[in-house]
């Protein structure tokens, strides 16, 4: 008996193990979901690394965090009561004097931050002060690529999970119960995807303040509906296999039954699906915000810079970098989402199975 | 002089070896019977011969003797093979379903053959196919050229299969498991029609098959496949009276032996009774009728009968027979008019009352792969009925359960280490059926609805489990409702036999009277097809 057939049998893979363990042998894949957590990672320290304000500051004894509060420029010695702008000269130059100092971001800029002492007029191009260049007002582009990266992602991620869940719920109650209920579901389904979603977005937008949250919501009520369709089709195969007839013969309650039985062996489109529903999710915003009926102005955006790199075209560093920045987060989410497909292949895992081979 | 001689033939998937290395040969005008289990390979090295495989790797060498001499069929260029597909050796699959292209008429999927290999014009094609349509015994060639596959019968369908084989008057045939997927009283029509055929047009067939009754009937040779390895192979007569290999002892020694609690000839009280049970299904109505109105199939037409304690009623008819239709209304998982109490209690009187029949009353289904769960542990699957029913037992006496269950079964800790938390994936057909069974035991039903608890697997496993099922209705007094197109089965488990076509009970009553004096012609045909 070989190394491999002792270890299969001490070693019981639950069918999501294995079906990790072939994702993670699609090294694209893999690669592309470590270089994408990290990203996501960084940019949720998003303050550490750009920030206007320093991370820590010594002066004349006393140790100060003003990454956490909110100083006046008095406490540094300045003028005014108003919060300190700590890429002011005079206050650079109180901070380096002997005895004091200050730790700043590798980027000192926020992504609000003007940079009013810019030697370039705005846009700047890509200086040693700002890497990637400033926008039309003066905002410093790496700053704010991290940042809308960062609100991209996690719009994305509330968005995805919000709209698998209401998919999930639909698809269940459809596929498990049929009949009347499928019925009337599907055809609420057909009128309401057949509402002018764009439209309405625009309505909606004109008649209340723009918001993350009501973005969210719109784009959730319309989003579920693809994936409805795909738990629907698994649940109307998997209810009427010999295992769920055989809970049923046993007694199980419906809930069980679905939470068992149907719902685990009905997984795997929605998992396949998740990475190309992230990636929708960004673009859909990114559209949105590229046309203006996005996030409220104020917030970082990555469609909002385009918008930008479309004005003042002669600003080349604003598309470029923006472009690359999108061009990179949707690539990695195809690669990842292309190895799950393939790890949740039945017919791969089939073969699989039989390389493998049983005893 | 030799048609076909395979020599040293290899055929490995990745770095798995299928068939390793087999020799032999076949005749022209001979009949030849490739034998063994599922996964002995039978089907790869027949696949192999006609360059099929894929992504399979063959080795060996291949001679075939044809119309422009000897080639070797391995070393072949795939344009080359393509020429002797159909023409000089044709092929017929199991599922004459799948096989035939469900867009095209069968008329045109013949005459495509004919267009193809002889190059005949469309109308001449088109008469020719409704010949050999004729041929094969197809009633109403003319008209049924222009049927699809779903409109005809499974034996049709198989009839239009060999047509398109034969449309070439091949050398050669290879019929995988021409008969499997038909039912029991077509199979000897098919095989009639089969053997008719070689004789008249003096071809050679190569047959695998895994029936052994198929075998005597039909082939002048056998080859018993094992594994991928040939162990014995002989003329017919020979291994059948002499087998020299204890696989090929145990394979003709496979039908199930009969070996039941023989209880007294008066039966006690009915556990379970039926009366006038009635299934039907809604069905579309055809045109803007089926907008307001559902119709309605029935299944099953007014079945009594009973079953007592101890005691197994075994239900038999072919598919279609609404045989299924009849354990599902018995388990309450169908509605159905008419009269069904167990132990003097009916379906739907209350959900407590419900709960206590399902507790008694359990099922073990035909598929051993759809019927577990793939993503549940054995302990889950076996202890689920615990904790539904007993759900007072600490986790720790539920795994006792369990554990205890699963030894009556004959699964245990020293064959299959860490037993409880392996997957389904992991087991055989048979284990699998086992793990089943020890589902439905766990909550000590007094009922076990069997639905052709044996048809999926293969004649040896076949046994055991049969035996099995005998030693459990020993020990626990159980009573089965055996759910079977075997007759080979019913003769072996059944006390009583109920006889079922087209929804209605033809014939009913004990077990030996019905066999072997049946006084229906359906029983008759069924019971001739199976010796």
């Amino acid at each position: 008996m070989t190394q491999s057939t002792v270890q299969t049998q001490t070693l019981s893979l639950s069918p999501g193990r294995r079906a990790w363990l072939r994702f993670k042998r699609n090294k694209l894949g893999y690669w592309s979901l470590l270089v994408f957590s990290c990203m996501v990672a960084l940019s949720l320290c998003a303050e550490l690394i750009s920030n206007d304000r320093p991370l820590v500051v010594r002066y004349q004894g006393q140790t100060y965090y003003p990454v956490l509060n909110e100083y006046p420029e008095k406490t540094f010695g300045g003028d005014f009561a108003t919060p300190t702008d700590y890429l002011d000269p005079f206050i650079r130059q109180v901070l380096s004097q002997d005895g004091n100092w200050a730790i700043f971001a590798p980027n000192p800029y926020g992504y609000k931050t003007l940079n009013y002492f810019a030697k370039e007029p705005n846009p700047s191009r890509p200086t040693k002060e700002n890497l990637l260049g400033t926008d039309d007002r003066g905002r410093d582009l790496l700053a704010q690529l991290i940042y809308g990266f960062r609100v991209s992602v996690l719009f994305a991620l509330a968005l995805t999970i919000s709209g698998t869940l209401l998919g999930i719920v639909t698809g269940a109650i459809q596929g498990f119960f049929g009949g009347r209920i499928d019925l009337a579901f599907q055809r609420f389904i057909e009128i309401w995807g057949s509402m002018p979603e764009l439209y309405l977005l625009i309505i909606f937008s004109a008649v209340f303040a723009p918001s993350i949250l009501l973005l969210l919501v719109l784009l959730s009520l319309f989003g579920w509906m693809g994936l409805s369709d795909y738990v629907r089709a698994e649940f109307l195969r998997n209810r009427q296999l010999d295992y769920v007839r055989a809970a049923r013969a046993l007694g199980v309650s419906n809930w069980r039954i679905i939470t068992r039985h149907v719902l685990p062996n009905s997984m795997t489109p929605v998992v396949t699906f998740l990475p190309f529903r992230m990636s929708g999710a960004i673009l859909a915003l990114t559209s949105l915000d590229f046309l203006g009926l996005g996030v409220p102005p104020g917030t970082p955006s990555l469609g909002e810079l385009l918008l930008q790199g479309k004005n003042s075209i002669d600003a080349w560093w604003i598309s470029v970098f923006t472009f690359l920045v999108l061009v990179i987060t949707l690539l990695l989410l195809t690669f990842m989402g292309d190895a799950l497909r393939d790890a949740l292949d039945p017919r791969k895992a089939d073969q699989d199975y039989q390389v493998e081979g049983s005893p | 002089m030799t048609l076909l001689r395979v020599s040293n033939m290899r055929v490995s998937f990745g770095n798995k070896e299928v068939v390793k290395g087999i020799d032999f040969s076949i005749a022209p005008g001979e009949k030849l019977a490739l034998v063994g289990e599922s996964g002995s390979g039978k089907t790869v090295t027949a696949l192999s011969l006609l360059g099929l495989l894929g992504n399979g790797r063959c080795s060996g060498t291949v001679h075939f003797n044809g119309a422009s001499g000897t080639l070797d069929l391995f070393s072949l260029s795939e344009q080359a093979i393509r020429a002797i597909r159909g023409q000089e050796i044709a092929m017929i699959f199991q599922e004459p379903m799948t096989a035939l292209n469900p867009l095209f008429s069968i008329g045109n999927q013949i005459a495509e053959v004919v267009q193809l290999k002889l190059g005949l014009k469309p109308a001449q094609a088109a008469k020719i196919a409704i010949e050999l349509l004729e041929q094969t015994g197809m009633p109403e060639p003319a008209r049924r050229a222009n049927a699809f596959p779903h409109q005809l019968s499974g034996g049709q369908r198989q009839r239009a299969m060999i047509a398109m084989a034969l449309a070439c008057k091949p050398r050669l045939l290879l019929a995988d498991e021409p008969t499997t997927a038909l039912d029991v009283s077509v199979r000897a029509q098919i095989l009639d029609l089969l053997q008719a055929l070689q004789k008249e047009t003096g071809m050679a067939v190569l047959m695998i098959t895994h029936d052994l009754h198929l075998v005597r009937k039909f082939a002048d040779r056998v080859a018993v496949m094992e594994n991928g390895h040939l162990v014995e192979s002989g003329s017919v007569a020979e291994v059948f009276a002499n087998a020299q290999q204890p696989y090929t002892q145990k394979l003709i020694d496979s039908t199930p032996t009969r070996d039941p609690l023989e209880a007294a000839a008066t039966p006690g009280p009915a556990l379970l009774e039926a009366k006038d049970v009635k299934v039907d299904y809604p069905v579309q109505l055809p045109g803007w009728r089926g907008w307001f109105k559902k119709g309605s199939f029935t299944a099953v037409h007014h079945a009594s009968f009973s079953i007592a304690r101890g005691r197994t009623l075994g239900v038999i008819g072919e598919s279609g027979s609404g045989k299924s239709s009849l354990a599902l209304a018995v388990l309450g998982l169908h509605p159905q008019g008419g009269q069904i109490s167990f132990d003097g209690q009916g379906w739907g009187k209350d959900k407590l009352s419900d709960q206590k029949i399902r507790r008694s009353m359990q099922v073990v289904f035909q598929d051993p792969f759809s019927s577990l769960s793939p993503r549940m542990t054995v302990a889950e699957i076996v202890g689920e009925g615990l904790l539904v029913h007993h759900a007072e037992l600490s986790p720790e006496q539920r795994q006792q359960r369990v554990l205890q269950t699963l030894a009556e079964v004959g699964l245990t800790e020293a064959q299959f280490p860490n037993l409880l938390a392996r997957y389904p994936h992991e087991f055989s057909g048979g284990q699998r059926q086992r793990v089943a069974i020890a589902r439905a035991l766990i909550v000590d039903p007094r009922l076990l609805v069997l639905d052709e608890p044996t048809s999926a697997l293969d004649v040896t496993i076949q046994k055991q489990v049969l035996s099995l099922l005998q030693g459990l209705q020993r020990t626990r007094g159980l009573s089965y409702l055996l759910i079977t197109h075997d007759v080979a089965v019913i003769r072996a488990m059944a006390h009583d036999v109920l006889v079922m076509k087209d929804g209605q009970v033809v014939e009913m009553g004990p077990t030996k009277d019905v066999l072997d004096t049946s006084q229906h012609p359906y029983t008759q045909t069924l019971i001739a097809a199976s010796t």
